[in-house]
């Protein structure tokens, strides 16, 4: 494995990754913030959850990027497309495993058969994270095709 | 389903049976008969999630009503923007909470919380009482149904653009179609709560409906009443003009400062006509007077977040000036009429956006300079950016001061040389030199200004005098008169005990006063309502020297007769039947009450009266004058 090379691209590759939620926000095509989301494991705070959940967030995409380096690795091959396809999967596995996990996962967070209380009281994201947004599932599709596209252009495999 | 299924009661409520509750970001209206009628969010000027104020089938509300006939009395709770309101019926009675948490409390800051959310609490204190509660959102003033969906034990959601809703309930609702319903019988000692929330990012918050609720009313009854107990004031209308700072706060735009007009569009100043205007924007016709009000009360911190305001907002067109500019100091919407709405009483047409953005108002720089010059002298620091921005001003005054303008009353149909514009311009020239004087200000050329004073000072004594009349008028060389001259003294050009200022005061109390202490603004063919300012502008006159202590007490008192039983006040009041109209509440007559009082009550002492201004005329032109 290229370290160096993993660290430079994972680090550009959340970055983007990052920077197209955030976009994708802004132009309202979802409600979710990501790093809000992220933050408020630790805090309840709601600026400082998004500061927190941003660094959170970074170091998430940078360790979940070695998965990735180490399936180009074992398939000898790194270029963008097939980057993407595994962001589509990690996309898949995220809004359908990870979101329905949410509610159970996140110390803050509600859920449809409880409700909130004084302990949870955040809105969970429901199925493909669609209480978010309808079009959130299509822009996590595409932030994370962008993800994968990035690292597995910049990646080099190592010799 | 058809319109009439979403009708609420046909009845129009009154207009000053609204009670206003808000989160100093956004406000929503509460009748009498316990519908939020008007809501706009995620702020003031956004559109409307409730507007059955304008149109009770299409305009959407959320009602929770006694069934059957019942006596409603209402209160704040003391010194807060916390709504209670009683009602007994045959069975039993019961007392309906109605408040919105405000963000910036400091006891919430540990606390997980919505953008913006209302809370609701019912409960029946003896008997039983049967309520129907029907919640009928619709976004964009009534032009956009919402599909309201059930997520269990999280409540119900609609999402309206960028902004999800939740309504949370401790009761079942029932949706159909586009509304949630309910018929509910409460006994003594039962309760109900209810939370409407607004959130722009997910995950939204949900709170729950537990007895925590009833603790964050107190934090919140708690945190108004701390506000609300710093006013430095110990008067007799401490009541009124402890409300008044309340309703005051309310209108203000926490995260810029400003301060809106009013938070509704186009209730009507004349039933069924069409002066009917969008006033959830801030005008700086008002900086003047509520700068005053704040400093006197002892709000520094709001009245140096609305002078940073002002002058950041205005930063962009300097040194021209906006008639009015949005919370964010942007150009106002342009104007648009909602041709699908009704209108209050079928007051046609609602107007979104307001048309006298594009007018010139040169009062304004007067108003702007005069709030600097205030909060100077009150002690208050003007750095390098707010003393280059004051130059800039007045360097604008000094070359535009005799051109015509559309004026303080913003007429549609022509400029005309107004003397309250002439009044403001000598205010401009007149508190730079001051500022000057007292080393609060650096660069400006006095000269000039003390040049430009002379020559507006003897222009209005010139051409605004009517001597056949023996009153200032309207306009220059004209024959009209209008309230706005009893600012003369207001403002220090004039002293309000001077033969030339009450001999004005009693030609405009004889051609625009009414019999029960009321005043028009001025006088048109077709009339509309007196003018709740122009009142009290008329008893501060008084009180400040051109009538007795008595004059201006018994005048004051009139007034107060006029305020709604939440001690609130519109824009103006029907000569006839003492109903409120046009927009409300109105922070302007708020601001005129409180100023008003604090004038009664500064010559009640011996104290000094609006430190602000020169006692009479500006001492070396006085002499002149008199000659």
């Amino acid at each position: 494995m290229n370290w160096l090379s993993w660290l430079l691209s994972g680090f550009l590759a959340t970055l983007a990754l990052s920077t197209l939620l955030a976009t994708s926000q802004g132009l309202g095509l979802t409600r979710m913030n990501l790093p809000y989301l992220m933050g408020t494991f630790i805090t309840p705070q709601r600026e400082k959850a998004k500061f927190y959940g941003f660094f959170i967030h970074l170091l998430n995409g940078w360790i979940f990027s070695i998965l990735y380096v180490l399936v180009f690795e074992a398939r000898h091959m790194a270029n963008w497309w097939f980057g993407a396809l595994l962001g589509l999967a990690q996309a898949l596995f995220v809004l359908t495993v990870g979101m329905s996990l949410m509610p159970s996962a996140h110390p803050r967070m509600a859920s449809e058969q409880h409700g909130p209380n004084a302990n949870r009281q955040l809105e969970p994201p429901g199925f493909m994270a669609l209480h978010y947004g309808i079009q959130t599932p299509v822009s996590v599709f595409i932030a994370h095709a962008v993800f994968g596209a990035i690292l597995g252009s910049l990646y080099q495999l190592a010799r | 389903m058809g319109p009439t299924d979403r009708t609420l009661s046909s009845a129009w409520p009154e207009i000053q049976d609204y009670g206003i509750i808000g989160d100093c970001r956004s406000a929503a209206l509460v009748s009498r008969s316990g519908s939020i009628d008007w809501l706009c969010w995620p702020r003031f000027d956004a559109s409307s999630i409730f507007a059955a104020l304008l149109d009770r089938e299409r305009g959407g509300f959320w009602r929770i009503s006694p069934v059957g006939p019942a006596t409603v009395s209402r209160q704040y709770i003391q010194d807060s923007n916390v709504l209670e309101s009683h009602f007994a019926t045959q069975s039993g009675g019961a007392i309906l909470t109605d408040m919105m948490p405000g963000a910036s409390n400091s006891l919430h800051r540990n606390d997980f919380l919505p953008d913006h959310e209302i809370l609701r609490k019912v409960t029946c204190d003896s008997g039983e009482v049967e309520f129907d509660i029907e919640f009928s959102p619709v976004a964009d003033y009534g032009r956009t149904k919402v599909q309201i969906r059930d997520f269990g034990k999280l409540g119900l959601k609609f999402t309206v653009g960028r902004g999800v809703y939740w309504l949370r309930s401790s009761t079942a609702l029932s949706i159909t179609d586009e509304r949630a319903r309910a018929h509910v019988v409460l006994r003594c000692g039962e309760s109900m709560r209810f939370s409407f929330s607004y959130s722009e990012e997910a995950p939204a918050v949900l709170r729950p409906l537990d007895p925590s609720l009833d603790t964050r009313v107190d934090h919140a009854i708690e945190a108004w009443q701390h506000w609300g107990r710093r006013a430095n004031y110990e008067g007799d209308y401490r009541t009124a003009v402890i409300r008044s700072a309340l309703t005051l706060k309310l209108l203000t735009y926490a995260p810029t400062g400003a301060i809106i007009a009013a938070p509704t569009t186009s209730l009507p100043e004349r039933i069924g006509g069409g002066l009917n205007w969008d006033y959830r924007y801030c005008w700086l016709r008002d900086a003047s007077f509520t700068i005053r009000a704040l400093l006197e009360l002892g709000y520094w911190d709001e009245a140096e977040d609305f002078l940073d305001w002002m002058l950041q907002a205005t930063r962009l067109t300097q040194p021209r000036l906006r008639v009015l500019y949005s919370l964010y100091g942007d150009k106002t919407p342009v104007e648009r009429e909602l041709e699908h709405l009704s209108g209050y009483r079928e007051s046609r047409p609602v107007r979104i956006g307001n048309a006298a953005r594009e007018q010139l108002q040169l009062d304004v720089y007067g108003e702007v300079i005069d709030a600097a010059a205030q909060f100077a002298f009150h002690g208050g620091h003007l750095d390098r950016e707010m003393q280059k921005a004051l130059i800039g001003f007045g360097n604008y005054v000094a070359q535009n001061w005799d051109q015509p303008d559309e004026g303080i009353w913003e007429p549609r149909f022509r400029r005309e040389n107004h003397t309250h514009s002439r009044l403001l311009c000598w205010t401009a020239m007149d508190r730079l030199v001051r500022l000057v004087e007292r080393g609060k200000l650096r660069g400006a050329p006095i000269e000039r200004y003390k040049r430009e004073s002379d020559s507006i000072r003897h222009q209005i004594e010139e051409r605004a005098w009517n001597e056949s009349m023996q009153s200032y008028v309207s306009v220059l060389d004209g024959q009209e008169l209008d309230a706005s001259l009893l600012l003369l003294s207001w403002y220090g050009f004039a002293d309000a005990g001077s033969p030339r200022m009450r001999s004005t005061y009693h030609a405009i109390r004889r051609q625009l006063g009414t019999s029960n202490g009321l005043l028009f603004r001025y006088r048109r063919e077709m009339p509309e309502g007196t003018f709740a300012l122009c009142s009290f502008w008329e008893a501060e006159y008084l009180a400040l020297g051109g009538g007795s202590l008595d004059e201006a007490r018994q005048r004051f008192a009139q007034l107060m007769e006029y305020q709604n039983d939440l001690g609130l006040y519109g824009e103006e009041i029907d000569p006839i039947t003492g109903a409120a109209l046009g927009n409300f509440p109105q922070a302007f007559t708020h601001v005129g009450l409180i100023g008003a009082a604090l004038s009664i009550n500064q010559r009640e002492k011996g104290e000094q009266q609006l430190a602000h201004r020169p006692p009479a005329a500006t001492p070396h032109l006085t002499s002149q004058v008199r000659a």
